[in-house]
């Protein structure tokens, strides 16, 4: 490297510091305790650094759609695209127009809410591998990912319920009180189980990234084992032994709350063409009035309230297990 | 004096994996080859510094000195022992801000000073500041992920350095930045030092260290192999040799040499 401006010589440039035992020093009081600096709450640390949240899910929604043509526009296509398949191969080729009513509602609400838990699950679970250069050097409550990751499906829903509020009252329907709680509860849910799933398998996925693979095979069954492209009924009658269980599914107990705001209240007193009840199977229906009565298992809401501490309590173990795992993320990544 | 950063007995193990597929580990635990190794990239180290200190922390390369200092800064954390920091931390690991490569500059100027803990108002004060020191004119609303390494680390040091922080890291900061910039971060980070911030600077430069730190400490293995007086420390890792001696004039050109000699002209 040669010399050209001798301004410009090594020697000299380490020369502009003044000399650490001659320099004056100002003393700095620091107003903080001595504390491990990669110390934090875990999910509430989160919501404590809400505008540090607020840049990633800004972010994020960017990210998705970076250096596409359609952008945002995607948002809608997916879940639209969804929709038109289900509703043209569940309604006409297998004939579901028929035997249920209004089946178009009972789709598109069931994908709004089962689309936003897919969605908070699945880019949750990639979020701490794709955010990896900020992940490495700076400090920050990691679980800031998976949350953004939920806060940005969130985001998503909004377009979706506005076409669907948009096109309800067409088939006959009316906002409700209970609707409406109804359909809180049932984001709420998806939220919790959303969010404690995508901090469970982030952190697994940076361990190994089978984890990725296995979370989109999961979300296949996620979608068949809602009541969305077929009805809750057909479950009742297929399966009455196995009701019980299929409520255990936090998924389809949000689904079920998001048909009893929108899709319930636009049907008519009795459902037409209602499914035959088979022999022997332990249902009865009201006379006249077939299916409509056990199309909506009871309680709903005090499920979907029971689901929602069920729910707090798996997000506080979700944590657990993340703050375990949390210290190799780094060095793993 | 209060205590800004205190290590005690702090250790860092890593895992060494050789395979990371269930094929490759079959094969591998068949033929009875290991299929994993640990490494202690820290180990039992402890040291405290007081606020207002400026530390040189120096050794060979894998000596684990960027180890230390992610645990200093928080990004990873110990094994076992502790690691105590008091304030706000700012700087630079391992060359680089954590940026994300999709954003563009002004993005994670913000970002960055969000994840330090500043609100939105506190960045939009430094804001003219950080982008007038980095100097990458218009690629400012260009993704980082664009930038050369110079500009990508010119923008990390800018941030960090525009921070109100009590605790400062620089680690090989200007070991990609051109020489007027080099100029002004030394200037900059003097200022730093006399502002009585806190200052550990991890560095393979004699020179610098020298007029930069009150005290040396050098790692080795992992290891504190020293820690005490600023040329002490660098006659103990054996940097103000040369290997060609020159007629010496004094101790500064002979330690300047040897920089050349090393290529770590700051």
């Amino acid at each position: 490297m040669p010399e050209t401006d001798p301004e410009e010589n090594p020697n000299k440039l380490a020369a502009v510091i003044t000399p650490a035992s001659e320099a004056q020093r100002a003393v700095r009081v620091v107003d903080a305790p001595l504390a491990p600096p990669s110390a934090n709450q875990g999910v509430l640390e989160v919501f404590r650094r809400r505008y540090l949240l607020r840049i990633l899910v800004r972010r994020e929604i960017q990210a998705r759609y970076q250096s596409s043509f359609l952008g945002f526009l995607w948002s809608y296509i997916n879940p639209l695209s969804q929709f038109f398949i289900y509703w043209f191969v569940m309604g006409y080729i297998l004939m579901l127009h028929a035997s249920v009513e209004n089946f178009a509602i009972h789709i598109f609400s069931a994908i709004i809410i089962t689309h936003f838990f897919t969605e908070s699950f699945g880019a949750g679970t990639r979020s701490i591998v794709s955010n990896k250069a900020l992940v490495q050097k700076m400090a920050m409550p990691r679980e800031m990912f998976p949350v953004a990751a939920m806060l940005v499906s969130l985001w998503h829903v909004v377009p979706q319920m506005v076409i669907l509020l948009i096109v309800a009252p067409f088939y006959g329907w009316v906002p409700s009180f209970t609707g409406a709680f109804a359909v809180v509860l049932a984001i709420l849910l998806m939220m919790l189980f959303g969010t404690a799933l995508a901090l469970l398998f982030s952190v697994a996925n940076v361990y190994f990234r089978d984890f990725g693979s296995a979370v989109s095979i999961m979300l296949h069954f996620v979608r068949f084992g809602v009541p969305m492209i077929y009805p809750f009924s057909m479950i009742v009658v297929q399966f009455p032994g196995l009701v019980d269980y299929y409520l255990l599914n936090p998924i389809a107990n949000a689904v079920l709350l998001f048909q009893d705001a929108f899709w319930i209240p636009t049907l008519s007193a009795c459902a037409p063409g209602e499914l035959p009840v088979p022999e022997g199977a332990d249902i009865h229906a009201k006379a006249g009035c077939t299916m409509l009565d056990i199309a909506q298992p009871d309680h709903l809401i005090e499920r979907g309230l029971i689901m929602l501490a069920a729910g707090v309590l798996f997000l506080a173990f979700a944590q657990w297990v993340f703050t375990k795992l949390e210290a190799k993320i780094p060095e793993r990544l | 004096m209060t205590v800004s950063v205190q290590v005690d007995h702090a250790t860092k193990n890593f895992t060494l994996r050789y395979h990371r597929n269930l094929k490759d580990m079959t094969v591998a635990m068949l033929k009875g080859r290991e299929v994993s190794n640990r490494f202690t990239a820290v180990d039992d180290v402890s040291f405290t510094i007081e606020q207002g200190e400026s530390v040189g922390l120096m050794g060979l390369n894998g000596s684990g000195k960027s180890t230390l200092l992610k645990m200093i800064n928080g990004t990873m954390r110990p094994d076992s022992g502790s690691v105590l920091t008091r304030g706000r931390i700012a700087g630079l690991i391992a060359t680089g801000a954590g940026f994300h490569p999709q954003l563009t500059g002004k993005e994670n100027i913000y970002l960055n000073a969000a994840v330090l803990g500043l609100s939105e108002k506190e960045t939009d004060a430094i804001f003219d500041d950080v982008v007038e020191f980095a100097d990458i004119g218009r690629f400012l609303n260009t993704p980082v992920g664009t930038y050369s390494s110079g500009m990508y680390s010119r923008l990390g040091f800018s941030v960090a350095v525009h921070i109100d922080s009590d605790i400062f890291l620089a680690d090989e900061v200007l070991a990609v930045g051109d020489k007027p910039f080099k100029r002004k971060c030394l200037a900059k980070m003097q200022e730093i030092r006399d502002s009585g911030r806190t200052v550990v600077y991890v560095s393979h430069a004699a020179a610098s260290v020298q007029r930069m730190c009150d005290r040396v400490i050098v790692l080795e293995n992992g290891r504190v192999g020293f820690d005490g007086d600023v040329d002490e420390g660098i006659h103990y890792l054996k940097y103000d040799e040369d290997d060609e001696p020159q007629p010496a004039d004094g101790k500064r050109s002979r330690l300047a040499e040897a920089d050349d000699e090393l290529g770590a002209d700051i």
